[in-house]
């Protein structure tokens, strides 16, 4: 680890990624994450490596399943109306097999929406979005130095599985600046062309192709349990939380991303006055940490799940807890990010008179 | 016995999935003669489209991806950014190309990306059963055009190397025909341009193709490569539109 540099987390993002041996970028201005094109530009082409800027989304994220067909490390960032230009890229990505990295740095929906922050694009971001069965691996982080550290795992975990990964990131975290400290470089000269890239036949035996199609039921039948089969690799090895103050706790808030932060305040507003609350944090929100959750529910009194959204992880909670113990909500809309003041009041209310 | 014509190595032997007639098989017979001549094949990667050539991989013995439907140019830039080392083309048909990916295709063009475009003009849209295409001539009757395209309802056909060739990216534009040996060798000639376009790393290059669609025309295979000539090619005249110095 280096020495700490203060950093918007747009461009934390960026110098992350570049670290972490992100070699080809393509994308398209949205707000509220276009420092991270920005510094793209200015330092891809320093190091000899790829920018551009596509005329659209929908062409960024087929010249990133380009670059992608090819082994090459490659990122695209963008934020929701854009997110949802990808749909289509991310399902045959996601059917060819191929590792690349997408950051979505969500806004206010749906339609133009607005460009402040929210989490809105938690369904489409875990459940899949384009059509077709499918996932992608969806990180969240909560902090500007978990989200540059995150984004080192994001390749690795993107080249592991030859999956997609998204860094599901709001508004507020690309904005903010914070001290960050980052990784080591990766050495990029030790990357060789993997055996299933479609760069030229050259000296390999057999040629290699790569795609989405398979016209035969069975075969496509085959093919998808092959993902599903992935997937369970993952669902067993890549769950990713954070609990706090979850040791002891008879209340359990559930949050991810800016939320999830806010939600620490709770807490130790919380612990001050005595009350025994915790926190759990899905890092990776999918796979989710159903199991965790699942445990926690033989503990707790209630979860409390909050969101900037109508309630969109609410559902993966519920599901866990399988109605052991309720599950309440509170959420804000539209881009606006609740304090924790208010969010602790709701907890208050949930308490009765009973604390 | 001389052997004095064959099938090229870099076309396979599977049985094919066009219909009888159809001039996609010369289209490809070509691309994997001159890759075969220029010595590309072990280099090259092509980008196939979504269209009747959505299993081109079958038949033409390179690596290959398969693109999204219009997408193709999107991808090949991709690959070629960070490949240039490699050869990499598309094979896109007229509603691929020319409707849902214009926009894929013009600012490829634009940016003179390092990628070599044949783009098959069969005035319909094949492989989902015969739809109008931006190239489908005025008064032809396809199964959304049902009283003919119509100019009011349904505007002009689209002449895309024209439109191309306005743009400063492109190295080579042309337009040949598949309807005649005559036609066809001067295909393959104007292929080899554009491919050597991007071999000298002069631009972005693309050929059209005019062709035909035998099925969904409902004609015999001889009464389409009629058509062509006496309707088509009208409409769309062969022609070089953009020869950059260095492609000859
Ligand atoms: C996003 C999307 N829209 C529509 C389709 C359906 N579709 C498949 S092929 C095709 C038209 C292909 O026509 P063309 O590009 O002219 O190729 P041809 O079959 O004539 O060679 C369409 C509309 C699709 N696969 N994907
Ligand atoms: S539908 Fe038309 S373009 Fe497609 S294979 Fe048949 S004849 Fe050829
Ligand atoms: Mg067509």
């Amino acid at each position: 680890m280096g020495e700490k540099v203060l950093m918007k987390g747009a461009e934390a993002i960026a110098e992350a990624a570049i670290r972490a041996g992100c070699m080809a970028f393509f994308g398209y201005p949205i707000t509220p994450q276009n420092e991270t094109p920005e510094y793209f530009s200015r330092r891809m082409p320093e190091l000899g490596r790829v920018f551009l800027q596509a005329e659209s989304e929908v062409a960024s994220i087929n010249m990133v399943y380009g670059a992608a067909c090819t082994g090459t490390r490659v990122i695209t960032t963008s934020s929701s109306p854009g997110i949802s230009l990808m749909q289509e890229g991310f399902s045959y990505i996601a059917n060819s097999n191929v590792p690349c990295v997408v950051v979505n740095a969500m806004r206010g929906g749906p339609g133009l929406g607005d460009i402040a922050p929210a989490q809105a694009d938690y369904f489409q971001a875990t459940k899949g979005g384009g059509h077709g069965d499918y996932h992608s691996i969806v990180l969240a982080p909560h902090t500007i130095q978990e989200t540059a550290d995150l984004m080192f795992d994001a390749f690795d975990l993107a080249d592991k599985y030859r999956i997609m990964v998204v860094v599901l990131v709001d508004g507020l975290m690309g904005q903010m600046m914070e001290p960050v400290e980052f990784k080591e470089w990766v050495d990029v000269s030790k990357f060789k062309t993997p055996e299933w890239a479609t760069v030229g036949q050259g000296d390999r035996k057999e040629r290699n192709i790569i795609t989405s199609l398979e016209i035969l039921p069975e075969g496509l039948e085959k093919m998808n349990l092959a993902l599903q089969e992935k997937y369970k690799k993952i669902k067993e090895n890549e769950v990713r939380l954070e609990e706090y103050e979850m040791d002891d706790a008879e209340y359990a808030l559930t949050a991810f991303g800016t939320v999830a932060r806010i939600a620490k305040t709770v807490v130790d507003m919380a612990r001050a006055d005595g009350i025994k609350l915790g926190l759990i944090r899905p890092i990776t929100v999918w796979p989710f940490p159903e199991k965790e959750i699942a445990k926690r529910a033989e503990q707790v009194k209630f979860f409390f799940d909050v969101e900037m959204n109508e309630g969109q992880m609410l559902e993966d909670v519920k599901l866990a807890v399988n109605g052991k113990k309720p599950v309440h909500y509170y959420g804000r809309l539209g881009g606006v990010v609740p304090t924790a003041e208010e969010i602790y009041g709701e907890f208050k209310k949930l308490l009765g008179g009973k604390e | 016995m001389k052997l004095i014509y064959k099938k090229p190595d870099a076309i396979t032997e599977r049985d094919t999935t066009y219909c009888p007639g159809c001039p996609h098989g010369i289209a490809h017979r070509l691309v994997a003669e001159l890759l075969e001549e220029m010595d590309l094949v072990k280099k090259t990667v092509i980008v196939w489209p979504v269209g009747c050539s959505v299993f081109g991989y079958y038949f033409i013995a390179t690596d290959a991806v398969e693109a999204a439907h219009g997408r193709a140019c999107a991808m090949a830039t991709g690959i070629k950014r960070v490949h240039p080392e490699s050869f990499v083309m598309t094979y896109q048909g007229d509603g691929d190309l020319a409707s849902i990916g214009i926009a894929e295709t013009v600012h490829a063009a634009a940016r003179g990306e390092r990628i070599s475009v044949v783009y098959i003009n069969n005035g319909n849209y094949g492989m989902t059963g015969g739809q109008m295409a931006p190239t489908t001539l005025i008064g032809q009757v396809t199964t959304t055009s049902p009283y003919g395209r119509k100019p009011e309802l349904n505007g002009f056909p689209m002449h895309v190397p024209e439109m191309l060739a306005a743009l400063d990216g492109p190295a080579y534009i042309a337009r040949a025909a598949l309807d005649s040996p005559q036609h066809i060798i001067q295909a393959k000639k104007f292929l080899k341009k554009a491919f050597t376009a991007q071999v000298k790393n002069l631009g972005f290059s693309l050929v059209e193709l005019v062709s035909a669609c035998p099925t969904n025309w409902k004609m015999t295979p001889v009464e389409a490569m009629e058509r062509i000539r006496k309707e088509v090619l009208p409409v769309f005249p062969i022609g070089e539109f953009k020869v950059a110095k260095g492609v000859e």
